[in-house]
Parts: C-alpha cells; structure tokens; sequence
C-alpha cells in the first residue's frame, strides 16, 4: 500500500473529518501529519489496515487526545480543558461514523462552505481551499499564484485565526443562505479552475493539478447537492473547457486558437460528460454565467470541424451572457461570434458602437 | 460566544429625515430589541449621542490631551451598539443584517474576547 498515494487522495477527507471532531484547523493538520509518519513507519513492516482511512483518522485522534492530555497539565486554561473534554466526549462518536461514507462527504462539504466563507478575503478562500481540501502545500500554492511563500504562509495562518476567534462555523449553511453561500463556493472552484487554465506563466504541473483540483471540488458539490443546477453547470463548463488542454497548446508551449486546433486531440470523454450534465443543468433550471458559458462551450465541442460551428446559437448566448455579466470581454467576444454568423460587417458595426463607448468612458 | 455589533450610520442623513421617518425607525429598533431579548440573544443595546458631542482624550508624557470630535473623519459614524449572545459567526451576522441600519449604513461584527475576571 502506498502511503504516498493515500496521502494524495485522502488527506482531503481525513483533514475535513478531523476539524469537524477537533474544532481546530491547526490540531487537524499537526496530528493528521503526525499519523501519516506513523503510517509510513508501520505499514511497511505490519501491512496496511483494512480501511486505512479509519484507521488514520482514528491515530490522528489518539495523537490529539495525547496532545492536549499533555498541554493541559502545563497550562490549565479553561478552553483547552473544555477543548479536551469535547475530544474525548467525540471519540466514540467518530469510531462509529468514520466508516460511513456520507459522513465523510458531509464534512468535506461543510469544510468547502468554512473556507469559502464571505468573511474571508477572496484570496483567503483560494488558498486555504487549496491547502485544506485540495492538500497542496503552501509552497505550491505561493508558486501558483506568484506570491512570495512568507506572504502565502502568512494569509493562510491569519485565515485559521479568523475563522476561530470570529468564530466561524464549520456547517454546511441553512437553506435561505445556501444559494448566496454556494455561489461564493463556485467563485472560488472556477477561481482556482481558471487558475490553472488560462495562467501563461508558472509551473504546469501545478497549474494540471489545479484544474484537476477544482474538477474534483465541483464533482463533490454535485454529488452532495443533487438539487443546485448551478453547480452541474459549473463542473459541465469546467470539463467542457478541460477536454482542449491538449489540444490548446503546441510543442513549444504556446496557445493554438480554437480553429486551429486538431480537434481528434480533445477528450471525448470529458466532452461526452460535459454536455450530460450540461442537459441535466439546463432542464435543472440553470440559466446563469456558467450554464451561459458552457452552453456555448458546448456549441464548439459539437462541433467536429470549425467550419461546423453553429455561431448563430453561439452569438444568441453571447447575448444572453452580456446581460447576466456585461463586460468588454464578453463584448467583443459576442462581436466576434455575431461576425461569424452574420458577415464581418455586422461585427465591425458592434465594434465601432464598442469603442465609441469606450472613448465616451475615457472622458 | 459574544459579538459587538456596531452599528454606523450617517448622522447628517438621519437629522434630514422626516420625524415620521425617524420615529418609525426607532420602532424597529425597539421591536428588534423585544424580539431578540425573547429569542435570548440579547445582552444589551445603546444608542450613542450624536458625534459632535464626542470628545478625545489621549495621555502622552502625563500629559493630558483633550480635543473635540473623533479621531478621524469618516462619512458614517458608530451611532449605537448591540451586545449579543450568538452559537456562531453565521448567526450574528443574521441578528446584524435584521438591523435597520444594515440597509443604509454598516453593521460591523466583532467577537468580544473573553477573560476570566478576577
């Protein structure tokens, strides 16, 4: 068994579990490392366990337990005793409920709504859902987004901070507040997706596993709230986009346009999954920026040879889109499809109205 | 935990409204008053007088120094709190955004730190 590999796929999981029964993000990751050098220590020579999530989760806790035991003997403060008490009071609680899968789901979604909390930074919630869900380390995460590792390290310690002295909850919010609360959460997946999608600098290894990261967040909002379209229209529009990483860039590195791209090179599968949810999203009543986007991501995945391309549709949800998020991107992008569907002259004529306005904003 | 809801608002603003006006705002306040001492999130609550009647003192080499008005001039001023008794974050910043100055002003949340008096 290779703990390498575990430690890639679960630690996620095992962190979010641990928070919920420790109440603090710092304990969770000190003894979560602390149980996987047991696990590398032991496994080898013992064998792995039958479930060696359980089993890590329930070495952290021990770990925890012994942790406080010994710092409350030293320094008796009210709120640690009180913190070992609700440790040791979750214990059995956790034995029983490690094994169920949904619980597992639930804590990691009610970890996603705790870092993406609105009374964090923007730039607060893309890293410490990178560091906590995601298990990168800050180093990557300062590498990704071109900050100097100080910095990073010290936006991730000032976040934990916040969310427990501000005493922000680890839960998944009560149903008036979800739809306002799952649209920061979205925020910050396509944030990171895009991250890691149009970045032209940086290393690519990271910026792969930062798309990936984000594609694996959507899924698990998707699979815990069947119910939220936006959410399929997001993970669709995510794939959708995904399905050209290839075919995007040559040997050199650099960017091939969309007509130019050999289309057999994209992931028929990712398109195939893509398109589905995309369906789903749509009957689902998902009419907002992401449906929009991936509805005309979805015209060109459709498409086998540029020159099959439905711009008409293309230019109708372009339409659409400015009005749900008008900005000059999506402007001359609109322009751009409007040109190709009509004749370059209706799309020089949109230009020219583009620009006037721009010049009428620069007085 | 406790939170200190501080409530901001525009002096200026409030003293062009009409009385109807103010004195329909002081109902709300009062009823948001009675509705979260029933509900057992109350621990008190105090209108501030106006800012021009604020005064600053500072202490420097032993030396007092007095001064009219605040610190510093901002558009909105602390016109009255809320001390609460909330599970979480979430809750109190469901108490705050039931505040009638939420709608035009700002409410400002800050955890109140607890120490074990002597």
């Amino acid at each position: 068994m290779d703990v390498e590999r575990i430690y890639r796929e679960e630690s996620g999981r095992i962190l979010a579990t641990l928070i919920r029964l420790l109440g603090s993000f710092d304990l969770a990751e000190e003894v979560m490392q602390e149980a996987f050098a047991i696990a590398i220590e032991q496994w080898p020579k013992q064998g792995p366990p039958d479930n060696p999530r359980a089993w890590l989760v329930s070495t952290a806790h021990h770990k925890a337990v012994d942790l406080l035991r010994r710092r409350t003997r030293f320094d008796s403060k009210r709120d640690e005793l009180q913190r070992l008490a609700e440790v040791e009071q979750h214990f059995s609680e956790a034995e029983e409920s490690m094994l169920r899968q949904d619980e597992v789901g639930d804590d990691r979604l009610r970890l996603i709504f705790t870092c993406c909390h609105p009374a964090l930074s923007l730039e607060a919630q893309v890293a410490l859902t990178l560091r906590t869900l995601c298990g990168l380390s800050t180093e990557e995460i300062a590498h990704a987004f071109l900050v100097p590792l100080a910095t990073m390290a010290q936006r991730l310690v000032r976040a934990k901070q916040k969310i427990r002295d501000a005493g922000i909850p680890y839960q998944v919010p009560a149903r008036p507040d979800l739809k306002e609360r799952l649209e920061a959460v979205m925020l910050v997946v396509y944030l990171v997706f895009n991250e890691g999608y149009s970045a032209s600098s940086g290393d690519a290894v990271i910026r792969r596993e930062l798309c990936a990261e984000a594609i694996r967040l959507a899924r698990l909002i998707c699979e815990m709230l069947p119910a939220e379209s936006d959410a399929r229209a997001l993970l669709a529009l995510m794939l959708l986009h995904d399905s050209r990483k290839v075919a995007r860039v040559d040997g050199d590195g650099d960017a091939v346009l969309l007509e130019d791209q050999n289309r057999s090179l994209w992931n028929q599968n990712e398109i195939r999954e893509g398109l589905t949810l995309l369906d789903s999203a749509l009957r689902g009543g998902a009419a907002g920026a992401y449906a929009l986007q991936a509805a005309i991501a979805a015209h060109h995945a459709r498409a086998s040879r540029p020159q099959d391309t439905d711009w008409k549709q293309i230019a109708a949800l372009y339409e659409a889109l400015l009005r749900v998020q008008p900005s000059p991107v999506v402007e001359l992008n609109h322009a751009a499809a409007v040109a190709m569907a009509e004749g370059p002259g209706a799309g020089l004529r949109l230009l020219d109205a583009l620009e006037r306005k721009a010049e009428l904003c620069d007085y | 935990m406790q939170y200190l809801l501080l409530i901001y608002g525009n002096d200026e603003a409030f003293g062009k409204m009409s009385k109807a006006e103010q004195e329909g705002i002081l109902q709300e306040y009062m009823e948001f008053s009675k509705s979260i001492a029933q509900s057992g999130h109350y621990r008190g609550a105090n209108e501030l007088a106006p800012v021009t009647t604020a005064t600053t003192v500072r202490v420097r080499d032993k030396k007092r120094l007095v001064t009219d008005g605040p610190f510093a001039e901002t558009k909105e001023q602390l016109g009255g709190y809320y001390l609460v008794d909330a599970k979480d974050l979430d809750e109190a910043i469901g108490l705050a955004a039931r505040l009638p100055n939420a709608r035009w002003g700002s409410i400002e949340i800050r955890p109140i730190v607890p120490h074990d008096m002597p």
